[in-house]
């Protein structure tokens, strides 16, 4: 069973890993990591208290639209759980 | 890079001085004692904004960052730095130059 998940669309301020261009992006969770230390908190000196990572797998139509010059292929972003939103099933293109 | 154009990549190699060699060297120190993690470095490089990656280069900006995050780790005080970075500066500009070539 496919999970779907979107990445949430905030941009705080500060250190962030989750790249700006998959943010409000739809994908399925390829794989899931384990948890690894929060380097959103070990950014400013805190312990970093481990969270789940997931690899996440988008097409190149979801973030670039169906005009891009290979939307069938995809790219994968590891992010963490945190960023990211179950969702029942991707919206219609 | 942050998605906008920046022409076309220099791929060919090149040298490090050796201060650039300690700069990194220093980062594994700083890592390897617990003093901060690459997390932080990164923090410092990317809240430098944009004009630091136009006027600085890569191990300007390293040194730069590695400096706040052990400000900010207690490793050493503001005062200490400034007391020191006169030290070396009386040291004169030839200082740092060996004595045969």
């Amino acid at each position: 069973m496919v999970e779907w998940v979107r990445v949430r669309a905030d941009m705080p301020p500060g250190h962030v890993r989750t790249p700006v261009y998959l943010r409000g992006k739809t994908g399925w969770v390829e794989r899931h990591l384990g948890p690894f230390p929060n380097p959103e908190a070990l950014a400013y000196g805190h312990d970093g208290t481990p969270t789940p990572l997931m690899r996440i797998r988008f097409t190149m139509s979801e973030i670039w639209g169906t005009d891009t010059a290979h939307p069938d292929d995809t790219v994968d972003a590891e992010i963490y759980a945190h960023w990211l939103e179950n969702i029942e099933q991707p919206h219609a293109p | 890079m942050g998605g906008s154009l920046a022409g076309p990549i220099p791929t060919d190699q090149h040298d490090f001085a050796l201060w650039e060699k300690r700069v990194d060297a220093l980062m594994v120190i700083c890592s390897g004692k617990g003093h901060f993690t690459v997390d932080g470095l990164r923090r410092v490089l990317e809240d430098m904004g944009p004009e630091a990656f136009e006027t600085m280069s890569y191990y300007e900006r390293w040194v730069a960052s590695i400096n706040q995050n052990l400000i900010e780790a207690g490793v050493y005080s503001t005062a200490e730095l400034a007391a020191r970075m006169s030290e070396v500066a009386a040291r004169g500009a030839t200082y740092g130059d060996a004595a045969d070539g």
